[in-house]
């Protein structure tokens, strides 16, 4: 195993998962299971080989720093769960 | 036996760049705008939206990071940071990780020993600024995503400071070089400016590094100084006590003059950085770097040098007049207009910093312009009035918004330098004072200043001064 529970517990609290047992065991061995495939590539030897951030070859798309309207508030704001008329909600944030 | 401490200090600075736009969306950076009125799906996060790049970012780090002495990478790669927080709604931060804009920099500070400090600059990278959350508002928090997507850099030094006054003096810099490139407005107090420090302490002569603290919202110049001295001092008291420093982020509570940890979660950070792939890399060549530093204005530290040679000015006139960008245009174009410099230099540096000052106001908004003001300093120049009637009359300018020749004129303040007339004035004093005129003669020479003002007080100030010390010196005999 390349995967232990833990490590699946480590994962599913930085996404603000919750699992139970019988689950988290199931990622486990899922997440096990991707892992070993993916390490089929760890086989090639890419020494030499500058690492590849983007598949395509494109670079410096920019954009001209030139104004343009906002979304109007209302329709903003139109989608959140809890709202103000002029803020969006969220639970108490406790830190700071 | 006490052990002596030092301490190690590592400055990480985020400005806020003067786009008109966000980084990622068209939307307007403008500061204290209504909640929520600057935003648009990207700034937002809704799904499936893609960020595209203001160049105007990456043009402004280039020319901070030219400023700074850094190489340039050709090869930049934006980066994704992970963390959840409510004001950020992506879920993610878009950075730079292994592959930042700027690296390898440094700028030299002057502490008051006298020793000149080089601080490395480590890197400067380009990122995006979070929303605002309000946390006093009843059992919610409130979010504000207008700051979401604001353009930053963050400029991270080496841990090469070692004092509260070198953090002082490096942040004061890079305030000033911001202001002079106009990429940031430099404002600690509204947040446009932001420092935070990293801090260990460890025995002189110790080379392994101590465990740090990290100290957040330190949100003007006064605060990062105290800040610092309370954290070395701390750290310092803890370990004489045979405690340890724990590395924790602390939160600086400036009305308490203290700094408390930051509780919970959030500090456990693992932000899994990944190359961005909404991004395509940014690739910088020669001659854009050629371009950026054509346009790159005089710095600072160049005007100030020029200020000492051109204009014979003292170097501690220099430093000051070139703190702020227009106070040292405003000086220059006065200075081009008179005969002494230094005189320009006092006039700016004592009456019109505190005018502004008390004032509360900008000199690009001061009604005394450069002419007005070399006008002024000429009458006194041609001996047509003094210095003391000169600030007077630089009052008027300011109240009544008139020029300085109109004043003279309209208030006939024009300097006496008759001699008929100022021997008569002394010749009268000299009959009404007979004991101060024998004290003097006496050897009591203290008595020749009671003279001096007594003739100003009768002239109403408008008295030459220079005619007046020669006058009584001949007269009082």
């Amino acid at each position: 195993m390349r995967v232990t529970n833990k490590d699946a517990a480590y994962i599913a609290d930085l996404a603000k998962l919750k699992f139970s047992e019988e689950e988290l065991n199931k990622m486990t061995n899922e997440l096990d299971e991707i892992l070993t495939y993916i390490d089929k590539l760890n086989e090639l030897d890419t020494e030499q080989i500058e690492p590849l951030s983007h598949p395509i070859e494109l670079q410096n798309v920019f954009r001209a720093d030139v104004l343009l309207p906002s979304t109007p508030r209302e329709l903003a704001l139109k989608n959140a769960p809890e709202k103000t008329d002029s803020y969006f909600k969220s639970p108490k944030v406790l830190n700071q | 036996m006490t052990v002596k401490y030092e301490a190690v200090i590592g400055l990480e600075v985020h400005a806020q760049l003067q786009t008109n736009t966000k980084i990622f969306c068209s939307c307007s950076t403008k500061f204290a705008a209504e909640p929520n009125t600057n935003v648009c799906p990207i700034c937002l996060g809704h799904p499936g939206v893609l960020p595209k790049l203001n160049e105007k970012v990456v043009e402004f780090a280039i020319k901070m990071g030219l400023a700074t002495n850094c190489s340039i990478r050709e090869y930049s790669v934006s980066a994704r940071k992970n963390y959840f927080y409510p004001d950020m709604p992506k879920g993610y931060q878009i950075s730079q990780y292994d592959k930042p804009i700027c690296e390898n920099g440094y700028l030299i500070v002057h502490p008051k020993n006298g020793k000149e400090k080089k601080i490395r600059i480590t890197r400067i990278h380009i990122e995006e600024d979070a929303g605002k959350s309000i946390h006093d508002q009843g059992d919610h928090t409130l979010i504000d995503i207008n700051r979401s997507g604001v353009p930053l850099i963050e400029i991270v030094t080496e841990p090469d400071i070692e004092t509260a006054e070198e953090a002082g003096l490096y942040l004061a810099k890079i305030k000033q070089i911001v202001q002079y490139l106009e990429i940031c407005d430099g404002n600690m107090e509204e947040g446009s400016l932001r420092c935070d420090a990293n801090i260990s302490i460890r025995p002189v002569g110790e080379q392994k590094l101590g465990t740090r603290s990290e100290i957040k919202n330190m949100n003007s110049f006064r605060n990062v100084e105290r800040a610092i001295n309370y954290e070395i001092k701390r750290q310092q008291e803890l370990l004489e006590d045979g405690g340890k420093v724990v590395q924790e982020t602390l939160l600086w509570d400036a009305d308490a003059n203290q700094a408390h940890p930051m509780r919970g979660k959030e500090e456990a950070h693992d932000y899994r950085y990944f190359p961005e792939p909404d991004l395509v890399p940014i690739v910088v060549l020669d001659e854009m770097i050629l371009e950026i530093r054509k346009q790159l204005p005089e710095l600072p530290e160049a005007i100030k040098n020029r200020f000492i040679l051109q204009f014979n000015l003292p170097e501690y006139d220099a430093d000051t007049l070139t703190q702020s960008k227009d106070v040292a245009l405003y000086f220059e174009s006065v200075a081009k207009l008179v005969r002494d410099p230094k005189l320009a230099s006092n006039w700016v540096m004592v009456e019109v910093l505190r005018i502004l000052n008390e004032k509360k106001c900008k000199l690009l908004d001061f009604s005394v312009k450069p002419t007005d003001l070399a006008e002024l300093i000429g009458l006194i120049e041609h001996n047509i009035i003094s210095g003391k009637i000169a600030r007077e009359v630089f009052a008027i300018m300011i109240e009544d918004n008139k020029k300085p020749g109109q004043i003279v004129r309209e208030q006939n303040l024009t300097q006496i330098t008759d001699e008929g007339m100022l021997k008569d004035l002394i010749s009268s004093l000299i009959q009404k004072f007979p004991g101060e005129v024998q004290q003097y003669r006496d050897g009591k020479d203290k008595v020749f200043g009671f003279f001096v003002g007594q003739v100003m007080k009768e002239s109403k100030g408008k008295a030459n001064p220079r005619a007046v010390n020669n006058l009584l010196k001949d007269l009082l005999k």
